[in-house]
């Protein structure tokens, strides 16, 4: 279709593929502990590309696809709510922070679940983080591949088939390649593409619509409550609106693809670095992007399916050759939050379930070679899955979101700052996470008019602290015999 | 080594979570108050600030720049480094 547009696309595309090359150079190099560079870099990141790759993976194809869709719709009011996520900049790291990474090195541990393993020390724990991260980190990649064949689709034309496997082929040659180095030094390359072509698409989104003084204008004109923080129909209470800070804000702790990177920063320095970027750069995207889909309004009224303003609005008001990089990056988001969930789905399959369970002292070649077979496997499964795509982009990812972290949050933040927590507590919070949060999600959509997370979020704190305490005697013996073993690491 | 309940880092891990806890709240408490208490009038006494709605400007863009100043003043002044690794113990990576 068009030309100029495709370029700069395909362009971007073979950068990330030189990143990625260049990154398992340096993996094929420093062959001494294969786990510890391919699923986690080594822990040698600098606060910048920390900074980056949580932003990346954490900004998805809901936050540049679908979010400022429903703002399109939805008005200030939407802006308003992702508003909540700037938290998240600074908590995650903050509450995580120092422990989590000094307990990570203790422990030895490369994924959420050996961070768990080494706390609890109980196989159940484990076996029921590894297949909570399969299942639901499953469904996200899913939609996440959608958003992103969706988006070549609308740009190109060709079918939604062909695009699907355009982007299911890109992202798997390089992180089947290169493993977290690489996708952490991708992350960075997008991240800063998402952070540029947000600044560029405002401003030529504010200069189209005539000024922003005229843009309200018009969206007054056309309808007052669009301005207004309640939604374009009134539907977004404040009730609702606030317990987003539980699922885009604060929870988000608990989860492992953002966890995992709380593992890999190299020094106490890197950390403050990425604490300082990433409040700036969260907080910068998601106020531009899902301001940009309101704006767009005035501009392309009309638009049926959220998910295709922001390559509309990017066609419109950009010249052709500059939409191509503006749109690489969604793209980049989207490509980045699946390279990370890919891999960590593969590591908990390899590392979580193989190693720990089925054959402990695989060889160092057999491992590799499980590592790349597995996440191979994996990529070829989700696009079979993508390939009948269901419509709600959204809510499957954010189905993902809730149930990691109603499954996670207790365990990990009660774990590192809670000396009675114990494998008990942290069995039967996962349990009540997961249980009530389908439960709630399927039959009682909004209860008390939050957002679905909100009681399994509190029905899991509850749920570990009684059953930690009430299993305190039992648990004595296990943690004198913790204890031991952390003093003779 | 020290056991695990003395180290030194700990004290300063929880301090710094706890700072994460109260600036979350603040951030909230900042948002939740400009955007609906500026914003429940009807939309036709808005007042505007660079063109954009009161209530939106001071609770948005007016918040994410205070959330982001004061994130830089704590990690500057507050936060404090400390090494990552055990010392009486090599780590491989």
């Amino acid at each position: 279709m068009n030309v100029a547009v495709i370029v700069p696309l395909l362009l971007f595309l073979v950068i990330i593929f030189a990143v990625g090359f260049m990154a398992s150079r340096s993996l094929n190099k420093s062959n001494n502990d294969f786990m510890q560079e391919y699923f986690l870099g080594g822990r040698q990141l600098g606060g910048f590309v920390l900074a980056m790759t949580m932003i990346a993976t954490y900004g998805s194809a809901s936050s540049f696809i679908g979010g400022p869709g429903v703002a399109y719709t939805q008005g200030f009011g939407w802006v308003l709510l992702s508003m909540s996520q700037v938290a998240t900049g600074y908590f995650v790291l903050m509450i995580l922070g120092k422990k989590f990474a000094i307990m990570a090195r203790r422990y030895n541990a490369v994924t959420l679940t050996d961070f768990l393993k080494g706390r609890y020390q109980s196989k159940w724990v484990v076996l029921t983080a590894a297949f909570s991260i399969i299942i639901f980190l499953f469904s996200a990649m899913a939609a996440q591949w959608v958003g992103g064949a969706r988006l070549i689709e609308s740009l190109t034309g060709i079918s939604y088939t062909t695009s699907l496997f355009i982007f299911a082929v890109s992202v798997l040659i390089y992180v089947v390649i290169g493993g977290f180095k690489a996708v952490a030094l991708t992350d960075t390359v997008q991240g800063v593409v998402m952070f540029v072509g947000t600044l560029v698409l405002l401003i030529a989104t504010i200069v189209a619509g005539g000024g922003i003084s005229n843009i309200m204008a018009d969206l007054t004109a056309e309808n007052p409550d669009l301005i207004t923080p309640f939604g374009a129909d009134g539907s977004l209470t404040p009730t609702y609106v606030s317990s987003f800070w539980i699922l885009v804000g604060v929870a988000v702790v608990g989860l492992p693809q953002v966890t995992v990177r709380a593992m890999s920063y190299k020094s106490s320095k890197a950390m403050h670095r990425a604490l300082l970027i990433g409040t700036i750069v969260v907080g910068f995207i998601m106020l531009n992007m899902h301001l940009i889909g309101v704006f767009a309004r005035p501009i392309l009224p009309g638009i049926e399916v959220g998910d295709k303003v922001m390559p509309l609005i990017s066609l419109e008001v950009l010249p052709a050759w500059l939409a191509g990089i503006v749109l690489a990056a969604p793209m980049a988001a989207i490509m980045s939050t699946v390279d990370s969930l890919l891999l960590l789905v593969s590591s908990s399959v390899v590392k979580d379930i193989y190693i720990n369970y089925i054959k402990p002292d695989a060889s160092h070649q057999r491992v590799k070679n499980l590592s790349f077979g597995v996440t191979t496997v994996l990529g070829v499964l989700v696009f079979l899955m993508a390939l009948n795509p269901p419509d709600l982009l959204i809510w499957l990812n954010l189905f993902a979101f809730g149930g990691l972290e109603a499954t996670f949050i207790w365990p990990v933040v009660m774990g590192l700052y809670w000396k009675t927590g114990n494998k008990y507590g942290a069995l039967s919070s996962m349990a009540v996470g997961i249980g009530s949060y389908i439960i709630i999600d399927l039959f009682f959509t909004s209860p008390f008019g939050m957002h679905s997370v909100v009681l399994p979020v509190i029905f899991s704190f509850i749920a570990y602290v009684v059953v930690s305490l009430a299993t305190k005697n039992v648990a004595v013996n296990d943690y004198i015999a913790q204890q031991k073993m952390e003093r003779s690491m | 080594m020290a056991p695990k309940n003395q180290d030194y880092r700990f004290k300063i891990a929880n301090r710094e979570a706890l700072i994460g806890v109260a600036l979350a709240i603040i951030n909230f408490v900042w948002w939740f108050a400009f955007a609906y208490g500026l914003g429940s009038k009807p939309p036709e006494e808005y007042n505007y600030v660079f063109g954009l709605p009161s209530w939106f400007f001071y609770s948005c863009v007016g918040g994410f720049i205070f959330i982001t100043v004061l994130v830089i003043f704590i990690v500057k002044f507050f936060f404090v480094e400390v090494p990552f690794e055990d010392e009486d113990r090599g780590d491989q990576s």
